[in-house]
């Protein structure tokens, strides 16, 4: 066992949480105010020595960058939200914020979700190399390469169609619309177990922590 | 209380149990399961094996500690791979943990090769602004991070000559448990930049990026402690994601069992109930 205080200290934490699996208690409540006070504070120091001196107070009043006048102004503003009479002010800051976000990410959201996927998607309809592949090495893996493209390229089309509503889902239409449910289906189900496979991972981490570092048994 | 009620009902703190055991037991007493390696792992490091030595490897750190379990094995075996192989290393972090964790990755490896802070591996610390940061990166490195994680200005690292932007940069690696990470790299250093770009996610987020992968957006992907693990199969270094993977194993063996079980259970009572 180990005789590293910090190690102890992270180690009776990280049970005082796992305590509230089995029932809320002190010592979660303890452990939890712990971390949301600290946390507070690690942020706010955090922000001013790593954002605000370097990127406001630095320039504007050490370096005497009077473009830097702007920012300041607009982020006084954002403050005047805590305020009830001039709150109407922190709107304009926020506007800039949200103005400025869209037009920049307009353009490289477009070209990386849609021009390259789509392209992705229309130019590989048919993988020959993998179906050469097939057939020369016949089997379970080399078969899933070759069908692969084409099950995208069917869930991607099945998966509009589900998505299209001024058409009733019934007759051809519906059955493809509800092929494209099954795709989706199919792919909360992979979303669902990456996250299991997530949670579970961090479980491991903690108890590797334990029976590692502090026990020092593995 | 039929058998069927019983188990409809069933103490929750039971299953905790039984999964914390089959976590736990496996750590104990290794099984020693063989760690298969998937095409995108092996992408990744095919994508760092093609690199000549003496490149340079952008790494960007954007987790904290809490997805250390998942992130960080990968942190630490891709530093060894680019250290084995003579790349030099300019990390920064977009996410202001990132930071630290990366540079205790890189001083732990650096010991072990041999390597000199600031001529072969350089850490310039953490920047606000997340996908704005990676543009302003692709228009002057120098201007945008003056400065090292410790504040100490850049002109005096010798690794730092002639790095000007992404022309200067053979390949950037992202390390993400969220946002700004992977995407926001593949939005603008592959897409606006066409630099090659591959990624270490946390699993949660690992599906969102597969169609990256397959549209050439990113050349490799490790996703998760599973993904680490088999990164470090092929390394020929056993690590902490390698230890964890017996557990993960056995826990997701329980949770299928779990799933069936309690299916069963539920129609059965659905029928009795009939």
């Amino acid at each position: 066992m180990t005789t590293d205080i910090g190690t102890w200290i992270a180690a009776l934490l990280t049970l005082c949480i796992f305590s509230f699996l089995y029932r809320d208690n002190p010592f979660y409540k303890f452990a939890e105010h712990l971390f949301v006070g600290i946390s507070a504070a690690y942020w706010v120091c955090y922000y001013i020595y790593n954002i605000l001196i370097p990127n406001l107070y630095n320039p504007l009043f050490i370096q005497g960058q009077l473009l830097f006048i702007i920012p300041l102004i607009l982020g006084v503003m954002m403050l005047m939200r805590l305020f009830p009479q001039p709150a109407w002010m922190s709107r304009f800051p926020l506007a800039f914020i949200v103005g400025t976000y869209a037009g920049y990410n307009f353009i490289t959201y477009l070209q990386t979700y849609a021009i390259d996927q789509v392209r992705a998607t229309m130019v590989r309809v048919v993988d020959v190399s993998a179906w050469q592949e097939f057939f020369a090495h016949p089997g379970v893996v080399s078969f899933f390469n070759a069908i692969a493209i084409p099950v995208v390229v069917v869930g991607v089309i099945t998966g509009l169609i589900y998505f299209f509503f001024s058409r009733e889902h019934k007759g051809v239409f519906g059955g493809l619309a509800r092929t494209g449910v099954w795709f989706l289906m199919i792919a909360f189900g992979a979303s669902f177990g990456y996250t299991v496979m997530a949670r579970i991972s961090l479980l491991i981490g903690r108890l590797y922590f334990l029976l590692h570092d502090w026990l020092q048994l593995i | 209380m039929s058998i069927v009620e019983r188990f409809e009902t069933i103490d929750r703190r039971i299953i905790f149990f039984l999964i914390f055991l089959a976590v736990i037991v496996p750590l104990l007493f290794p099984i020693g399961l063989k760690i298969e390696v998937s095409e995108p792992v092996r992408m990744f490091y095919n994508t760092i094996e093609e690199l000549e030595a003496g490149s340079f490897v952008l790494i960007s750190a954007e987790y904290d500690p809490s997805t250390m379990p998942e992130v960080y094995p990968m942190n630490e075996a891709l530093v060894k791979h680019c250290f084995a192989k003579d790349l030099k290393i300019v990390s920064i972090g977009l996410w202001p943990q990132g930071v630290s964790l990366n540079q205790t990755a890189m001083e732990q490896a650096a010991g072990q090769y041999g390597k000199e802070y600031g001529a072969d591996f350089i850490n310039l610390g953490y920047k606000a602004g997340g996908i704005v940061v990676i543009s302003a990166m692709g228009e002057d490195i120098p201007t945008t991070f003056p400065q090292d994680y410790a504040l100490r200005p850049i002109e005096q690292y010798g690794i730092m000559e002639g790095i000007e932007n992404f022309d200067n940069i053979d390949l950037i690696v992202s390390l993400s448990a969220g946002d700004p990470g992977v995407r926001e790299w593949v939005m603008i250093a592959q897409g606006r930049y066409r630099k090659d770009v591959i990624g270490g996610v946390t699993a949660v987020s690992a599906p969102a990026f597969y169609p990256f992968l397959d549209a050439g957006q990113l050349k490799g992907l490790i996703g998760g402690m599973k993904g680490a693990a088999e990164y470090e199969t092929l390394l020929g270094q056993i690590g902490t994601a390698s230890a964890g993977m017996d557990a993960q194993s056995v826990a997701h063996g329980m949770i299928i069992f779990f799933i069936i079980f309690a299916n069963f259970f539920y129609f059965l009572g659905k029928r009795r109930k009939r």
